[in-house]
């Protein structure tokens, strides 16, 4: 029942952050679809609660790093250290080999730093010193990131935020919502208690369902229309590339999932598409990623057939 | 996803203006339209259209408007101007072309709007049709075709702005060959007069190059070197074989010297002989040589239609060949002529002028004196004489004096297919042998891509025929005597190898040619030689008898009615090449736009559901349902035919209060 197990940790994470609904569902079918998720926001809205939610949720072994502009790569993947009792070099396992990594505020640190978590984040191993090390699975890396226009950030390259398969943002919550998060408890106590609710076994499982999923000819006709939409729009700098449009499609497979289909429809595609294109599509002419009036624009130019 | 406020209008035009690739279209067109035009202008009319062309190409390249309107009314009234004193009038051909050409040019110079694009296109269709006034030969119907398809194009850029290069020639391709069907209908169909294709009276006295009624030295060795075509035959059996190819063309009896003349022949319409022995059936297609006779291969049946007769064997037609004609023939090579001739006909076969070529006249008295006077004695000392003389052919025959027969015999020993028969029939006549010169066409070479022969003025040849008594005339080639390779393989066998060398032809080339002229020969046969009797023939076999023009007429709005019918019903075809559940899923659309609730086109069934169940609330879960339905199949694996067919019920049943 890969849909019950989703329904249930939904169920649970609407608990403690309230009035989310959709950016919890969203940042589900990306844990899914076996993606690594982009959180854009600004500080104090729930980015972290998020990441320790889901830790706790599926009982996933979590770390968090804090990104500043003096982390170095191996502060990340781990250092080798002399074992004097053997004589010989120990490989000392970074915070990378985690199953959920928090990586807070990722465009503080230097390319170099956040290239090395990235490039982990793509091959799922770590290699140093000629060794390569798996890294565990399920594996997911959820990285915030400041609004770009603050001091003292180096905006990820397009080619590293290809990397992560959705961008979301958390946005201040609803009213209501807010006032019983000022009424209520403490989120922290409240995450301390929470018990998993699914095994990162049976997380996996739901993973294999979603890839199981059908995707009917005239889908792909349609996600290969939106793509080549994007391609041949003025408006962008560059269209989306093929690894976008995998991504997408298997993005729309884990949110047909949650919404208990074995089929995917057009409906999954266009929710999802802002999320998987935002960070992915620039602007032409000046460097702004695309704003979501343009990418609706793109979603509207392209017809379902009939 | 956020469902947006309706999207920007996509389709609002820029203003009115052209954008530069709609000029770049029209500009090619243009200059494919005028291109092939440019031989038949007058060359100011021809320096001011490039003129033209070239200051709006310049405008478009700097990216200026249009000149003032009073300039180009200017240049316009001051075209009108020299048109009407250059040719005298407005009316007729030409100047009506040359006053389009260069109306076409000035409004590509000043085109502004769509109506300006669309002004021209038509301009520009009118001058594609009006080139065929002056020249229907392929290339330029090739030339015409490709500039209609730019025209097209032109059309097409005003409606689909930014589509690809490839995509428009593609799709002006496409158009085109829609109009295909109804073209050939038309062509079929339309009732023909009389005269070639496009034909006009100027076109039918042009000098044309070929065989002569007289012949002299140096008359024929003269079109040893044209490659032109004289006619074309295509045998409906195996062709003949080289040595039987001999096309008949006027008989040279009476002689004063130097030039030999055709003795006077009535014509008539049955042939002097009786036709025996084997038929060859075949087709002849006469380039225009403004002469009557026919070049028909020896002998031409009776009986055969439009033709005439001469008492010497030719076959005539009524009037001269002005235009490319096609003749069905036969002929029967094996016939025996003129075993009774007329004695008029004889002794001009044996007259002589008095004193001429004194050694050749003493060299016959001679050989005849030898042989006893038998005519088949004679013949045989006259062939062997001309064979062991020395006698070398070649197409560069020294020019002769007065006694031309005696030099070429005795002194210059050089000479082409006329020294041969002039001097032959001479030998023959002083002998007391009747005899005479024929000329017209040996040999030919057959076009391994279509299987017609090809005959080319180089093929201009001249024999002899010597008659006999009891045999009637009998064909000799002197030639084949000095020059045994002639017959069989051409002109270029039959020469010294210095003078083949320069005739010879790379393969590559000879074969190019053959497909050039195989296509040419196709296009002539049937589109351009499509003339009334041809239409009647064909109309006939599809069981139109002596059709008049109301019947053609109700031919025509038949067949094009039909052929609209079946582009319709292809055009539907591509439409809805989606099957019965798009289909049902259409009229399903179909009917809530009716009712105010159009899908957007982007819009998934899913959402669409939703939209309608909540602005139908009373059929909220039929609606839903079908959209439900409708997502499962198209998106789902499990679709079946009778899932299909039900939920099309499902759509066909359903009633919107």
């Amino acid at each position: 029942m890969p849909h019950r197990h989703a329904e249930r940790l939904l169920e649970a994470a609407s608990q403690i952050i309230l009035g989310k609904d959709r950016e919890l569902r969203l940042a589900l079918a990306c844990l899914i679809a076996r993606g690594h998720l982009l959180i854009e926001d600004v500080p104090g809205v729930g980015k972290t609660t998020l990441a320790h939610l889901f830790a706790r949720l599926i009982g996933l072994q979590f770390q968090r790093i804090q990104f500043t502009s003096d982390l170095l790569p191996a502060d990340i993947l781990g250092v080798a250290i002399f074992d004097r009792e053997n004589a010989a070099f120990r490989f000392k396992p970074g915070p990378v080999f985690s199953q959920l990594i928090l990586a807070d505020e990722i465009n503080r640190a230097t390319p170099k730093t956040q290239s090395a978590l990235l490039e982990a984040m793509e091959e799922r191993q770590v290699t140093t010193e000629g060794n390569t090390l798996p890294l565990p699975d399920p594996f997911f890396v959820i990285a915030t990131q400041n609004p770009a226009n603050q001091i003292g950030t180096f905006p990820l390259p397009e080619s590293q935020l290809d990397r992560f398969l959705l961008r979301i943002q958390l946005g201040y919550p609803a009213r209501n919502a807010e006032r019983a998060l000022l009424r209520g408890e403490d989120r922290r106590s409240l995450l301390e208690r929470q018990q998993p609710v699914i095994s990162p076994a049976e997380l996996l499982a739901v993973q294999a369902v979603a890839r199981q999923l059908t995707v009917a000819e005239p889908l792909i006709d349609y996600v290969q229309a939106l793509l080549n939409a994007t391609r041949l729009s003025t408006e962008f700098a560059t269209g989306l590339s093929p690894r976008a449009g995998l991504g997408l499609l298997s993005a729309a497979r884990a949110w047909a999932l949650l919404d208990g289909r074995d089929h995917v429809l057009p409906e999954d595609v266009q929710a999802l598409f802002p999320h998987v294109a935002g960070h992915r599509l620039h602007l032409a002419g000046d460097d702004r990623p695309a704003p979501p009036a343009a990418l609706v624009r793109v979603l509207q130019s392209v017809a379902l057939g009939a | 996803m956020a469902k947006a406020a309706p999207r920007p209008s996509a389709s609002a035009q820029p203003a009115a203006s052209l954008n530069r690739n709609q000029a770049c279209w029209l500009l090619a067109t243009a200059i494919f339209t005028l291109g092939p035009h440019t031989p038949y202008l007058p060359a100011w009319v021809t320096a001011l259209c490039l003129a033209l062309l070239g200051w709006r190409a310049l405008r478009l390249w700097r990216g200026q408007l249009p000149p003032h309107r009073l300039l180009v009314m200017l240049i316009a009234i001051s075209a009108c101007a020299g048109i009407r004193i250059g040719f005298g009038q407005f009316f007729g051909k030409d100047p009506g072309v040359s006053l389009l050409a260069i109306l076409l040019c000035l409004k590509l110079l000043e085109t502004k709007a769509a109506r300006d694009i669309r002004v021209a296109v038509l301009l520009a269709f009118f001058l594609q049709l009006s080139i065929f006034f002056e020249d229907q030969s392929l290339p330029v119907a090739a030339l015409a075709l490709c500039a209609t398809l730019l025209a097209l194009a032109s059309l097409l850029a005003l409606v689909d702005t930014d589509a690809s290069t490839k995509a428009r020639l593609r799709t002006s391709a496409l158009l085109a060959a829609q109009g295909m069907p109804f073209m050939l209908a038309l062509f079929v169909l339309f009732p023909r007069v009389q005269g070639p294709l496009w034909g006009l009276p100027a076109d039918a006295f042009s000098a044309r190059s070929g065989l002569t009624d007289s012949m002299q030295p140096g008359s024929i060795s003269r079109l040893g070197l044209s490659e032109e075509i004289a006619f074309r035959a295509d045998f409906d059996g195996p062709p003949p074989q080289p040595h039987q190819r001999y096309w008949r063309g006027p008989v040279l009896s009476e002689f004063d010297g130097t030039t030999w003349r055709p003795a006077s022949a009535v014509t008539t319409t049955e042939p002097s002989y009786r036709p025996s022995g084997r038929r060859i059936d075949y087709r002849l297609t006469l380039e225009p040589h403004n002469r009557t006779w026919l070049l028909a291969l020896d002998f031409p049946a009776a009986g055969l239609q439009g033709i005439r007769y001469s008492t010497d064997f030719l076959a005539l037609t009524i009037a001269p060949v002005r235009q490319r004609t096609r003749f069905d023939l036969a002929a029967y090579p094996e016939t025996w002529v003129g075993v009774v001739e007329a004695p008029g006909v004889l002794s001009a076969a044996r007259q002589l002028p008095k004193g001429s070529n004194p050694r050749t006249y003493d060299l016959a008295q001679r050989l005849a004196a030898a042989a006893g006077n038998d005519p088949r004695a004679v013949l045989e000392r006259v062939q062997n004489h001309l064979r062991e003389a020395g006698l070398t052919y070649t197409l560069e025959p020294p020019l002769l004096g007065q006694q031309a027969i005696d030099e070429f015999l005795f002194d210059s020993r050089r000479g082409f297919c006329e020294h041969f028969s002039s001097a032959f029939v001479f030998l023959m006549r002083a002998a007391g042998i009747p005899a005479r010169v024929v000329t017209g066409y040996q040999g030919g070479e057959i076009n391994p891509i279509d299987g017609s022969l090809v005959v080319r003025q180089s093929d201009a040849h001249a024999w002899a025929e010597v008659w006999f008594d009891g045999r009637g005339w009998e064909r000799v080639d002197p030639t084949a005597l000095a020059a045994p390779g002639r017959l069989d393989s051409g002109l270029s066998a039959g020469l010294p190898a210095t003078e083949a060398r320069a005739l010879a032809m790379p393969d590559w080339l000879r074969s190019l040619r053959h497909r050039w002229e195989a296509a040419n020969n196709a296009w002539n046969q049937w589109i351009l030689g499509y003339n009334p009797e041809r239409q009647r023939d064909l109309l006939a076999r599809l069981g139109l008898q002596k059709p008049d023009w109301g019947t053609l007429a109700t031919a025509m709005g038949i067949a094009a009615g039909v052929l609209m019918g079946l582009l319709l019903l292809w055009a539907q075809r591509q439409h809805q090449a989606h099957g019965p559940l798009q289909k049902g899923w259409a009229s399903f659309c179909h009917k809530l736009a009716r009712r105010g609730l159009a899908r957007h086109r982007w819009e998934g069934p899913a959402d669409y559901g939703r939209r309608l169940a909540l602005a139908r609330p009373a059929e909220a879960e039929e609606l839903r349902g079908i959209c439900a339905e409708y997502a499962r199949l198209r998106y789902g694996s499990g679709a079946s035919a009778e899932k299909i067919r039900d939920l099309q019920q499902r759509i066909t049943k359903l009633k919107l209060k």
